[in-house]
């Protein structure tokens, strides 16, 4: 079988690219788009480092494949922050050394926009639940968490400490 | 490596012509999160995929002759969001927030979880004790199947090759009913269920039980739906002798095997336990006492 016209929007940019049918998402992202930001940890959709968001959903791109694309909205690490201008959720995790090495922080990032886009006020055990599917081997996730916390806040426009 | 080929049709005649007509394996994809996994892993090597989400009614959820229809490949998500759906089945709507992630729960779907056909499926359980109708589709026709009769064992489904689910049928909610599933796993989230439990009642004005479905996950080769446990129930309060009885005949119906998560004599006591309170949550909600989910 020939490969697959897909027609589709990624970060507000409409694109189009071609893709076999066993590539994933992630693998159509990063092989065919040279969109690197999104990671493989496990590919089998348990670590969420290669999360995205297609039509407002949180989703494991390595559990998508990249025909499914065709005429979703598809926001990905690289469209989180505007131009040079980083997304709270981005500046916070600086500001809080929410990484170490980093290979999870872009699933991280992406997947508390998803839930800062739904909840914008969420308690701290709703973002832990809500993250549960983003693993970080190096942190121990409570500056991710105090990351989150603080950039829901700020979004809110509420001054904290 | 054989071609693997992809056709999203936009009807189910189409798709059920697809399906027959494959020489080889075909699959039906929905949200992927079993199928892309298994295929990644070699355990299956389809030739064909068919990705039924274009097919009008398959997402989404729709109220009719009083009863819930969502549609096979509606995602988790989907449904937890559904406001009507929480409050008529609260049950099915925790079993479903218990698969794997936001992740997963963004693609997943009830069908999936069905036809995966695991044993320790979260969705299954309180699905069968809702007494849901499977509407499935097919070269000959549509035939209406309690979701009881779908998994056949481990990974295998009694639907034929050109068969899948188009959608759910949830019945009308007699006054005071309610549902609720819990696992039981050694952490808080993430995990396989080491014993599932769904149960579904209805009750009278006094608290008796008038009718009941429960269903056991994790502890036989599928998901069993219990009659002797929902019996117990039936034509009684909640006091101790029936809960007792209720924890009896859930335990006397498991046929776990040892593994990992837990041995045949630690599922089967876990079972009993998850019956009992499985049953005091879908009793407090059935008499209005309880909203909401149990996490």
């Amino acid at each position: 079988m020939s490969k697959h016209h897909v027609t589709t929007t990624i970060n507000g940019e409409p694109t189009e690219y071609l893709c076999e049918t066993q590539q994933t998402m992630l693998d159509t992202l990063r092989d065919v788009l040279g969109l690197t930001g999104s990671k493989e940890g496990c590919a089998s959709g348990d670590c969420g480092a290669c999360s995205i968001i297609v039509d407002g959903r949180l989703v494991c791109s390595c559990l998508m494949l990249g025909v499914e694309a065709e005429g979703k909205a598809i926001t990905t690490i690289e469209g989180i922050a505007e131009g040079d201008k980083l997304h709270p959720v981005q500046q916070k995790f600086l500001e809080h050394a929410a990484l170490q090495c980093g290979f999870c922080t872009p699933g991280f990032i992406v997947a508390t926009k998803a839930l800062l886009d739904e909840n914008p006020n969420p308690t701290e055990t709703e973002a832990r639940y809500w993250l549960a599917g983003n693993l970080c081997r190096c942190t121990g996730y409570d500056k991710i968490i105090r990351a989150v916390m603080d950039a829901a806040a700020e979004m809110r426009g509420e001054t904290v400490r | 490596m054989p071609t693997l080929n992809y056709a999203a049709p936009s009807t189910v005649d189409e798709a059920v012509k697809l399906l027959a007509g494959a020489s080889g394996l075909a699959k039906v994809l929905s949200g992927g999160t079993d199928l892309l996994v298994q295929m990644r892993s070699g355990r299956l090597k389809p030739e064909l995929i068919v990705d039924t989400k274009k097919i009008p009614g398959i997402i989404g959820i729709r109220q009719e002759n009083g009863g819930f229809v969502v549609g096979a490949a509606t995602p988790g998500a989907v449904v937890e969001a559904d406001a009507g759906m929480t409050a008529a089945w609260p049950g099915v709507v925790e079993g479903l927030d218990l698969i794997g992630s936001t992740q997963i729960q963004g693609r997943c779907s009830l069908a999936g979880n069905l036809c995966n056909a695991s044993p320790a499926a979260d969705s299954v359980p309180a699905l069968f004790a809702a007494g849901a109708i499977a509407v499935v589709v097919g070269s000959n026709g549509r035939r209406e199947v309690p979701v009881e009769q779908i998994p056949a064992s481990p990974g295998r489904t009694t639907l034929a090759k050109d068969e899948f689910i188009l959608e759910f049928r949830f019945p009308p909610r007699p006054a005071r009913s309610s549902d609720a599933y819990l696992r039981f796993i050694p952490r808080t989230e993430m995990d396989i269920a080491v014993v599932g439990c769904g149960i579904n009642v209805t009750l009278d004005e006094k608290g008796v039980c008038t009718a009941a479905r429960v269903a056991l996950g994790a502890v036989a080769p599928t998901v069993l739906l219990v009659q002797d446990a929902a019996d117990a129930l039936i034509g009684h309060t909640l006091d101790e002798e029936t809960l007792k009885k209720l924890d009896a005949a859930a335990r006397a119906a498991c046929k776990p095997i040892n593994d990992k998560r837990g041995t045949i004599e630690y599922r089967t006591k876990v079972a009993g336990v998850l019956a009992r309170r499985v049953a005091a949550i879908a009793f407090d909600r059935a008499m209005g006492k309880t909203q909401g989910k149990t996490h």
